[in-house]
């Protein structure tokens, strides 16, 4: 089986197209995404028709749930002043622009999704299974505790988006866990490229079981700057697109993947 | 409201996983003495002694089943402890460690073997320096003549090794002023090389030293069952957290001082779910987790 799994979208249509179009472009037979349509970006509702038209199965993110909602906020756990004032910028901006119906089909969907392929258990989640914005970073989360989920929830495979930046890591007794990044935006390194996960399982896969492969996308990253201006967005918000460095959400990153940045 | 009224009226918090294991690695032992300390460390505190390097190990492996997230160090002064480095050294092959250090007596020879455990593991090394405020004049009065220069050099020394330190403040000031202490503060830490800084405002524990500095909890400073309708019980890091002393293991980093935080001689022992009963509690229900990373918190 060949799957394909994506973070947070973040309104990045641009992006979702090309992670679409590459996914199909490797045989792609099922398409995930993990939460997050919305935030950061330019025009929310253009992200939905890309959804429907894959038929791509999704979580419910933290941001997805207060969009649906109507809530006050995106409820991502910021603590920074500073974050909180960005992050409501681009939460007023996409609660005003994602239509009702939209709003509507976001407040119904599920929290996690779980299904089993050649024998692999999944369980797909926005930040961890016990919650949904719950930051799993890689350099702050002992393999120990990810066993621990593992054999709670009864998982082979644990998928989460939510932190902003893809990782994996080898579990024992064939168990896997890994943050499929996110499309939305760059990763903090100075690189503009965005990242999805592309796994295969059975007999797809190069060794007997189980095959994770990040997978970096090119996108008219021009195109979304010009949009994100067009639409009055910051410019603290373009210039990461345009760098590949956060210039903001920058206090709940650990020192480790902090270091990687520029700020 | 009487006591036997109020003593009904208090939630209970269950731990419902060990997500953070604390490690009074030194005791109350510290080199210094700072007027506003909630268990008021001292060079003469001998309260809580120095954890081993054989004693942390042992429960560093006890930990592996309870699937333990990540591992904080304090004290005291974690850097007094002669064993702290290879400490952190070998916690950083279980998992992610942060250390909590007043920042004066840090060495070059220990942070560059840290900055190579760091570098060999997927993991972070976190240092939390506790400096209370931009200025000499609001810093030492409150830990001493000269701490403000020397926590400095420490926080100097952490950048050259590549460490992004949070400094942690205990606020002494009013509300109203935190903005202008935060700019002034990243100014001076741009000043010494620290082009991006992290910080922390702290709430002041009104225990400990703190409690004769200023002055105790009041009696209705208190959580109550009422309080408590609605809010997720992960803010409280009782729900989440443990601490091992070399007295055993207690309830939270705060409250060790209280004899009834004492839970047990071992993890197994010490998952009994935890009366808020006390002032700092109170303080814990109005920030949050206030002991742990931002990294790491996730409050719905």
């Amino acid at each position: 089986m060949r799957l394909a799994f994506f973070g947070g979208v973040y309104n990045n249509y641009l992006a979702l197209e090309a992670a679409i179009n590459d996914a199909h472009a490797r045989g792609v037979e099922r398409l995930y995404c993990l939460g997050d349509l919305g935030a950061f970006g330019p025009h929310p509702d253009r992200v939905f028709p890309f959804i429907f038209e894959n038929n791509i199965e999704c979580i419910q993110g933290n941001y997805d749930h207060s969009i649906g909602n109507d809530l006050d906020d995106c409820h991502c756990g910021y603590t920074d002043p500073r974050d909180n004032h960005f992050a409501q910028i681009s939460y007023n901006y996409t609660l005003k622009n994602t239509s009702e119906k939209n709003r509507r089909w976001m407040r119904g969907l599920p929290t996690e999704i779980r299904f089993e392929f050649d024998g692999v258990r999944f369980l797909l989640c926005h930040g961890s299974p016990r919650k949904t914005n719950e930051f799993l970073w890689e350099s702050t989360t002992s393999t120990h505790f990810l066993e621990k989920l593992a054999k709670d929830y009864e998982a082979d495979v644990i998928l989460g988006t939510h932190t902003g930046i893809h990782w994996k890591r080898q579990l024992k007794q064939g168990g896997f866990f890994a943050n499929v990044g996110v499309l939305g935006r760059p990763e903090n390194d100075g690189s503009i490229n965005v990242w999805y996960t592309f796994i295969r399982t059975g007999q797809d896969a190069n060794d007997s079981t189980l095959d994770v492969e990040f997978i970096p996308i090119e996108y008219d990253h021009q195109r979304l700057i010009t949009e994100m201006h067009d639409e009055g967005l910051p410019q603290e918000f373009s210039e990461t697109i345009a760098t590949g460095f956060w210039t903001t959400c920058l206090e709940v990153l650990p020192g480790k993947e902090r270091r990687g940045g520029q700020y | 409201m009487n006591s036997l009224a109020r003593s009904n009226n208090i939630p209970s918090i269950g731990l419902s996983s060990l997500d953070e294991l604390w490690f009074q690695v030194a005791g109350t032992r510290c080199n210094l003495e700072c007027t506003h300390c909630f268990i008021s460390c001292s060079p003469h505190n001998n309260s809580f002694g120095f954890l081993s390097y054989a004693e942390i190990e042992k429960t560093l492996e006890e930990s592996i089943e309870w699937g333990v997230k990540e591992y904080y160090f304090t004290g005291g002064e974690p850097f007094l402890n002669p064993e702290l480095t290879s400490i952190l050294e070998l916690t950083l092959t279980y998992g992610p460690a942060t250390v909590l250090t007043n920042g004066t007596v840090l060495k070059s020879e220990s942070l560059k073997k840290l900055r190579t455990a760091e570098d060999q593991c997927p993991y972070s090394l976190e240092f939390r320096v506790s400096i209370d405020g931009p200025t000499p004049e609001i810093n030492d009065p409150i830990r001493g003549e000269r701490t403000f220069e020397r926590a400095l050099q420490g926080v100097e020394l952490l950048i050259e090794h590549g460490f992004l330190p949070i400094i942690t403040m205990t606020q002494t000031w009013d509300d109203s002023q935190n903005e202008t202490i935060l700019k002034q503060f990243r100014q001076v830490l741009q000043d010494h090389g620290y082009t991006r800084p992290r910080l922390k405002i702290l709430p002041r524990l009104q225990i400990g030293a703190e409690q004769q500095r200023t002055a105790g909890y009041g009696d209705f400073d208190r959580v109550t069952l009422e309080m408590l309708a609605g809010v997720d019980e992960s803010q409280f890091i009782c729900n989440h957290s443990r601490i091992v002393t070399d007295k055993g293991v207690y309830v939270c980093p705060i409250l060790i001082d209280s004899p009834d935080a004492y839970l047990g001689d071992s993890l197994s022992a010490a998952t009994t779910e935890f009366p808020m009963k006390h002032g700092a509690c109170f303080t814990c229900f109005q920030y949050g987790a206030i002991c742990t990373n931002p990294s790491t918190k996730a409050i719905e």
